[in-house]
């Protein structure tokens, strides 16, 4: 078996194991390249199907290119799409972009709050109509207990610390200090009422591993990836006003691959064009804590 | 490839992965730097540990806390390094962290020699099933590198390690902090010719490829998507020993259920017509038969798993509370799961000592020899046969509490009933509307709910109120079985004899059977029902979907009890309690 075989058998062994354990059972899709190679995981393991819900938090600044890649996909692998909002801070102006937010209040704000309470089925969600296209008023409200998540442990200190299934309690807080045993690929599946489970398909994936999957697969990826002639391009995708281009021309995922391996990337972390992570020292850690992906 | 670092806290595991991603330049750029002026800001002296301690509460409680996974490459490979936890709190941590790694770094201070848990983690080592270890005596600049110091504590802990049957690699030693006898030989350790660290891990070699031995695999589901007229039954799961061919006859155990093999399914990927060990894939079968999800699907032809419901085990538990003999847990061995008691303690070694000790119970942090007794049966191999289907967990309640390996099957006489079963699903006229699907209509998982207890302990009661609520509040497809029922029309053929009492079990079993087909819950009581006959109701139904609550005095010897319900708790209180099992079971919403 070669090393993306591997990985890849393994992701497609939590995502059923996770499948049969949780009845209310979604999926966080960001549209960035992991959540996608997630995504198609999901396909892998299903045959094609995807039987659970896709959410995607849309904070309102999203690239609208992510958008209309978001939807095309949806609609063409037919997924069960939800996305969910902070509505009320949107309306209230309540974000960084609007000058009254912090960059790490703002993600806190849009994504983390967003989320659970999208999650939890507080706020309300809404549902792709696949005959037209549009979002819906979801009416299904029950909160989902386990949330697929597509966290790699390459990423940053943090996250190395996580199991494949990892259990949160009440206000989503993780609780880093007392995790259950995982071993022989048996999982913590069962959980007290009211408390939810983060499945992590991709906790052994780097960064190279998922530019060489997409090649190996040819998954279709948002372009933003891709230097369009202009000697830059997204590395890592979020919201435009706090994410940035890198200097590079890679053109293509071969390309992309190309420079991982040998060229200037090889020692930078990813997220380096993520303004919010430099704000405070541990930022994303307490964002993590929190609730946030 | 995936290599563990364990040892006793503060013997120096930290320093010794950190070290090695320095020396061999894996850090990112500028990351060593930054935690060095970061202990120069704080006023700390700088440690390795503090580059690895991501985490924030970690670093103020100086103590690696959970397994952390770093990458690191060689001239070689690559490598995933897991820095388990020495501390004793986090033994679980240490595990789950072993549990992947295909070879272990053992680390033990020259200085403070073997300690508690250089001798538990050994022993964790060699029950996990990790052969390639290699032992490395690690701050031998504290003890100027002196060759004396260094025999010692080699001579001592090998005698240790050939008592749990544990081959060592090498004895490695070093200076993890000034970097001696890591990349390459150290010129301050002249009377050592062994390999330095990094050769010794480029030595271990990959796990043996297990393709060649019989072929095992634990169903995980089986999947029947409707959506764009996809017809496919696809039986899925992963292949974790042998290979299998389109044409292939298979079994699936414990049920005993046989077929073909028709086609091997993947999406997006070229047609394949064989499969081998570590592939997640998905299989259609000829003839239809209704396979559960822990079945072990076997090639015919080959030696086949055990099948029984009494195991010999031995284990490591890591529970809050200790593992005791009267209360009912779950046992998963690879996709299986079923209710299990613990049936004696043949052996409890004392972890601190790892010494033989005589007890009532297994604490936490021990390792135990015992007897497992499942409700019913399930299909497994021993462990020093094929790894996958020859371990398992125990779980407490919600948690998983305790792993071990299985030594030996017990044959617990339930060979010719399971026969009989077997024969009646090979030949059973299947509904064309699959058991998914009324799951999916029904909102529930057919169960068989059996009240049992002492004559005279009300347990109609509390069955009826169980079914009003299952109907009323849940919408559940629900009947309660009423056995006077059974004994006036379908029964009246038989006398209500002690002798003939058998058969009138034999008959609710089978009644239950079909409405558990029929995707119900049914709610059933039965006054003085002993353990063959409970284990005979568990092999008749074929498992997942039977839940025993006992109400008053347990009069059972072994069999698993899923509930014990006290009649003075009320009908309101134990009636939520079972409703509260059948969410833990899955079985009712967990919403
Ligand atoms: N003198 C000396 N000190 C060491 C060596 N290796 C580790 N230490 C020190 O021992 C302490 C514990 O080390 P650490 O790596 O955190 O231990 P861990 O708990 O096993 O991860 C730290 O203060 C290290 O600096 C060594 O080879 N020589």
């Amino acid at each position: 078996m070669t090393h993306l075989e591997k990985i890849e058998s393994q992701s497609v062994y939590i995502l059923r194991e996770a499948h049969h354990h949780f009845r209310n059972l979604a999926m966080l899709w960001s549209i960035g390249k992991d959540s996608t190679v997630m995504l198609w995981l999901a396909r892998k393991a299903f045959f094609g199907h995807v039987p659970f819900p896709l959410v995607h938090i849309d904070t309102d600044f999203k690239i609208p290119e992510m958008i209309r890649y978001r939807d095309k996909l949806a609609l063409d692998w037919k997924l069960n799409m939800i996305t969910g909002r902070n509505e009320q801070a949107l309306q209230e102006g309540r974000t960084f972009p609007a000058g009254k937010l912090t960059r790490v209040e703002c993600c806190k704000t849009l994504k983390t709050d967003a989320l659970v309470n999208t999650l939890s089925g507080k706020w309300p969600r809404y549902r792709m109509d696949h005959a037209t296209g549009k979002y819906v008023p979801d009416t299904n409200k029950e909160p989902y207990t386990g949330v697929i998540v597509g966290a790699r442990a390459d990423e940053e200190g943090s996250r190395s610390k996580e199991r494949y299934f990892s259990p949160r309690d009440k206000e989503s807080n993780w609780e880093v200090g007392d995790q259950p045993p995982e071993l022989w690929n048996q999982f913590k599946t069962d959980f007290a009422p009211g408390t939810h489970i983060r499945v992590h398909p991709l906790l052994d994936w780097t960064e190279l591993d998922i530019w060489e999957y997409i090649e190996k697969e040819k998954i279709p990826v948002v372009p933003l990836y891709f230097d369009q002639g202009k000697g830059e391009r997204y590395r890592s995708l979020g919201c435009y006003p706090c994410t940035f281009p890198v200097k590079s021309t890679a053109k293509n995922v071969k390309e992309i691959i190309e420079e991982l391996k040998t060229g200037k990337f090889r020692n930078i972390a990813e997220r380096s064009g993520r303004a919010q992570d430099k704000e405070d020292g541990g930022g994303l850690e307490t964002l993590r804590r929190e609730g946030y992906m | 490839m995936n290599i563990v670092i364990v040892g006793h806290v503060d013997h120096g595991k930290s320093t010794l992965v950190g070290r090695l991603l320095a020396d061999t330049g894996s850090l990112p750029e500028g990351k060593l730097q930054q935690v060095r002026d970061e202990c120069q800001r704080t006023a700390k002296p700088f440690e390795y540990a503090f580059l690895l301690d991501a985490l924030k509460d970690e670093q103020s409680q100086g103590i690696t806390i959970d397994t952390a996974r770093v990458f690191f490459k060689s001239k070689k490979r690559e490598y995933i390094l897991i820095d388990a936890p020495g501390h004793i709190e986090f033994l679980k941590n240490m595990v789950s962290g072993a549990a992947r790694a295909e070879a272990a770094l053992l680390v033990i201070d020259a200085e403070e020699g073997i300690q508690e848990n250089s001798r538990r983690h050994g022993y964790l080592l060699s029950m996990l099933g990790i052969r390639q270890v290699a032992v490395c005596v690690n701050k031998m600049d504290r003890v100027g590198y002196k060759q004396e110091v260094f025999d010692r504590i080699q001579k001592e802990y090998r005698v240790f390690l050939k008592e749990i049957d544990l081959e060592p690699r090498a004895f490695i030693p070093l200076s993890a902090l000034e970097g001696e006898n890591l990349i390459t030989p150290s010129k301050k350790l002249p009377w050592y010719r062994g390999p330095a660290v990094l050769e010794m891990l480029d030595s271990f070699e990959k796990s043996p490829d297990i393709s060649a031995r019989p072929f095992r695999m634990p169903v995980q589901g089986i999947y029947k998507f409707t959506e764009d007229e996809d017809t496919r039954r696809i039986v899925a799961g992963r292949v974790e020993s042998g290979s299998l061919s389109v044409g292939d006859s298979v079994v699936f155990l414990p049920s005993g259920k046989r077929s073909q093999i028709k086609t091997i399914e993947a999406f997006s990927a070229p047609k394949r017509t064989s499969v081998t060990a570590g592939h997640s894939t998905g299989v259609t079968l000829t003839e239809q038969v209704y396979v559960n999800r822990g079945d072990v699907m076997c090639r015919v032809k080959e030696p086949l798993p055990g099948v029984s419901s009494l195991l010999r085990v031995k284990l490591f538990w890591m529970g809050k509370r200790p593992m005791v003999l009267d209360r009912p847990y779950k046992l998963k061995v690879a996709a299986a799961q079923v209710s299990v008691r613990l049936k004696k303690i043949e052996r409890v070694i004392d972890a601190s000592e790892l010494k033989p000790a005589a007890k009532k119970e297994i604490g936490r942090h021990d390792v135990a020899q015992c007897v497992l007794q499942a409700a019913s049966a399930v299909a497994f191999d021993l462990m020093h046969d094929l790894e996958a289907t020859g371990r398992f967990v125990i779980v407490d309640e919600v948690d998983i509490a305790g792993g071990g390996i299985i030594l030996e099957m017990i044959e617990d006489g339930h060979d010719a009933l399971r026969r009989q079963v077997t024969e009646r699903e090979q030949k059973w006229d299947f509904s064309v509307v699959e058991p998914e699907e009324r799951t999916k209509r029904y909102g529930h998982r057919p169960a068989f709910v059996l009240l049992t207890g002492k004559v005279g302990v009300d347990k109609k009661t509390i069955a009826k109120e169980l079914e009003k609520r299952l109907f009323g509040l849940h919408g559940a497809a629900t009947y309660f079985l009423g056995m006077g029922n059974l004994l006036r029309g379908l029964n009246t053929d038989v006398e209500q004899h002690r002798l003939e009492r058998h058969e009138h079990v034999r008959r609710m079993g089978e009644v239950a059977h079909l409405f558990l087909d029929a995707g119900l819950i049914v709610v059933a009581t039965g006054s003085n029902i002993n353990d063959a006959e409970l284990s005979e109701l568990h092999e008749m139904t074929s498992r997942e979907g039977m839940v025993v609550v006992n109400v008053g005095p347990n009069g059972f010897k072994s069999a698993v009890v899923d509930l014990n319900l006290d009649p003075v708790a009320g009908t309101e209180k134990n009636v939520r309690n079972i409703l509260q099992l059948l969410k833990d079971r899955k079985i009712l919403r967990d919403a």
